[in-house]
């Protein structure tokens, strides 16, 4: 990997954070356009990558939220628990999907979440987010 | 007693969590992201969650779910782990600057702006 290119991820991973934070969407939705439209990475393989980077970012959400107190842990962790088994089936899905499925699919949820954005602003009197929605 | 829904619901807490953690998990490791997009409007719909503690509890749960995503992905072969640290690392110092400014920049005309781009992305993926 080049300089350019190193510099390129690492600012786009910082964006990527100060995003989530302001406007409490997930990694995710700035993670897979970055490593593709940017980094050129496959739909297949920037949705895996986009995953691990989200880890230590939800992570540390938590760790800033739970001294909020907003954190329900168990429901957490059967939340998580859950989704254990379909997670996995998920990504079988995805490594059996064309990759043009892929990318339109992706389309539709980042159309969802503008969507989803639009009107928690509409509906909020000019209050941004609710931090780190995921 | 049958809610509101068009479709048939369970009734206990647990049970509504597991459904709902169920079509996360799904989701998240199909598309790349958390769920929380799938995670907040259910907890808040079907549990009656406030706002506020539902993101923070579906960002404690998509830690989890990411992981089991990652294991599979990983075993697949799909990740880039080097990528994933370049990107992943930085963005937990974004996160807190944008956790702090986020109060004094946070403005619904930003908010729009930044659904705007996601739409521009979602289109670039369509066509590009």
């Amino acid at each position: 990997m080049i300089v350019l290119e190193v510099l390129a991820v690492v600012g786009l991973g910082v964006l990527a954070g100060i995003l989530s934070g302001v406007f409490g969407v997930g990694g995710g939705v700035v993670f897979v356009p970055a490593l593709t439209l940017v980094l050129g990475l496959s739909q297949l393989a920037a949705e895996a990558t986009s995953l691990l980077a989200i880890i230590p970012v939800a992570l540390l959400g938590t760790w800033r939220q739970s001294r909020a107190g907003t954190v329900r842990g168990r429901d957490a962790l059967l939340l998580g628990a859950a989704s254990a088994i379909t997670a996995v089936a998920g990504a079988v899905a995805a490594e059996h999907a064309p990759e043009r499925v892929l990318r339109v699919g992706f389309a539709l949820l980042l159309l969802a979440t503008a969507w989803q954005l639009v009107r928690r602003s509409l509906g909020s009197k000019g209050v941004s987010g609710d931090p780190d929605g995921g | 007693m049958p809610g509101p829904h068009p479709f048939p619901l369970p009734a206990g807490r647990p049970a509504r969590l597991v459904l709902i953690g169920a079509l996360a998990g799904g989701f998240s490791a199909l598309f790349g992201v958390g769920g929380g997009v799938v995670l907040v409007p259910l907890l808040v719909v079907l549990l009656g969650y406030d706002a506020k503690v539902a993101t923070a509890t579906s960002l404690a749960a998509i830690a989890i779910t990411a992981a089991v995503g990652v294991a599979a992905h990983g075993a697949l072969g799909n990740v880039d782990w080097l990528r994933a640290a370049l990107v992943g690392v930085p963005a937990m110092g974004g996160l807190l600057i944008g956790l702090a400014i986020k109060d004094r920049i946070g403005s619904r005309a930003l908010t729009l702006a930044f659904a705007g781009v996601l739409v521009v992305a979602a289109l670039l993926l369509v066509v590009t």
